[in-house]
């Protein structure tokens, strides 16, 4: 991610100017993909995941945790060894360099957080089919330094966690009352006033809330919406 | 027999991946503008799945589950490989998607311009690892396991058409503005989905 790197990056970075570590490109790659960019809410990738792991909180979190470091460490290495690798055989490399990031990744998730990872399990091998992963691989760092695709690959994952953690705090506040275990609308069967809905911890108010907020965000920002 | 005929039932139906599990999210979204693109994704879906379920089932069996080994000598009759199962998986699927790749490029050059970046992207599409991981857990045999393989490419497929279908006609229709094109089509696909929860609870 530093400067160094950037140098080794071969003809595409060498005619950049060298600039304090985040030039204006730099921060384009990081800070679009958050919000103006989102690979949920405007690129539609990266979805699967979204609607499944979101009933909880702490879940969203270990799961973007898990897309981040897979997506910024994918884009760094392929993004290394681009110029080495033959066209027709770059998706099976890509997908070898994410498999093996995402067997660590869930090895380390069972050492260290083993109940969620239980909870999890399915979902974290399926990081390796995340779109966000291949597609930033494939669409970005093959054709960018590897600095570049460090911050891209950064910007992508947490542009994926703000949504997920949003989508999840919904989903757990008004399925369960709770956010991140702690109560905060007491459930009328605790003696409070609040009658907790079910259909929140369903996969199709997922789809519902991703919907309404990519109609919010095409509110904010017109330009984004489809033509007729 | 039987056996068999229920098994692909629900996996077309009950277990729709696409709308009961929620896989391949992203294709299913981008790729049902039209029908013909969905037919065409459909079939590619339907195509690998059958192919890299069952061939990922002799794998596993033939190499990577505990002491599948041991015909090669004693001493690893107890190694237990299935650790490596995600990368074995997506390593036999995506040679098998750029295999169907190359052939749609040389035989189907429309269909190839019409799907786009989502034909490579079918190897990083939940749906075909999905397929390969629940058959790992449900320890499928093989013959199980072309029956899922197709019957579960089958239920994305319908599902992808019937979602085409209604996006065309909503063509027609008044949408606001923020919600044209993608919000409409989450809104609708999460009512899809609530209708086949219904499907859920029946047993064959």
């Amino acid at each position: 991610m530093t400067a160094t790197t950037e140098g080794a990056a071969g003809p595409v970075g060498s005619g950049r100017p060298r600039k304090p570590w985040l030039s204006a490109e730099a921060r384009a790659a990081l800070v679009n993909p958050i919000l103006l960019n989102n690979p949920i809410g405007i690129q539609v990738l990266g979805i699967c995941s979204a609607l499944a792991i979101t009933t909880r909180v702490d879940k969203a979190l270990v799961m973007s945790a898990g897309v981040i470091v897979v997506a910024v460490l994918a884009s760094t290495a392929v993004s290394l060894i681009r110029e080495r690798v033959p066209t027709s055989i770059r998706l099976i490399v890509q997908l070898a360099i994410i498999a093996s990031l995402v067997i660590v990744f869930d090895q380390v998730l069972k050492a260290t957080l083993y109940e969620l990872s239980l909870e999890l399990s399915v979902f974290v091998g399926l990081i390796i089919t995340n779109c966000i992963v291949l597609g930033r691989a494939e669409g970005f760092a093959m054709s960018n330094p590897p600095g570049l695709a460090a911050l891209d690959g950064l910007g992508n994952g947490l542009g994926y966690a703000l949504v997920l953690v949003l989508v999840g705090a919904v989903r757990e506040l008004l399925g369960t009352g709770k956010l991140l275990g702690f109560v905060i609308l007491p459930l009328t069967r605790d003696g409070g006033w609040y009658a907790p809905n079910v259909l929140m911890l369903l996969a199709p108010s997922a789809l519902f809330i991703i919907g309404l907020l990519i109609w919010a965000l095409r509110t904010w920002k017109p330009e984004l919406q489809e033509k007729e | 027999m039987e056996h068999f005929i229920n098994l692909g039932l629900r996996a077309v139906f009950l277990e729709n991946l696409a709308l009961a599990y929620f896989l391949g999210m992203c294709s299913f979204l981008a790729c049902s503008k039209t029908v013909a693109t969905a037919i065409g994704l459909g079939a590619a879906v339907v195509f690998v799945q059958t192919l890299t379920v069952p061939l990922n089932n002799i794998i596993l069996n033939a190499l990577l589950a505990e002491g599948a080994l041991g015909w090669l000598s004693p001493a690893l009759a107890d190694v237990d490989l299935s650790f490596l199962s995600f990368i074995i998986f997506i390593a036999i699927i995506a040679a098998a998607v750029q295999v169907v790749e190359m052939s749609v490029d040389r035989f189907a050059p429309a269909l190839y311009v019409s799907l786009g970046v989502f034909l490579p992207l079918i190897a990083v599409n939940c749906v075909i690892l999905g397929g390969s991981l629940f058959m790992q857990e449900r320890d499928y045999t093989l013959a199980e396991s072309v029956v899922f393989g197709f019957g579960s490419g089958l239920g994305f497929a319908i599902a992808l058409i019937a979602l085409a279908a209604i996006r065309e006609k909503m063509s027609y229709s008044h949408v606001p503005a923020g919600l044209r094109g993608l919000g409409i089509t989450f809104i609708v696909v999460g009512l899809m989905s609530m209708s086949f929860m219904v499907f859920s609870g029946i047993q064959l």
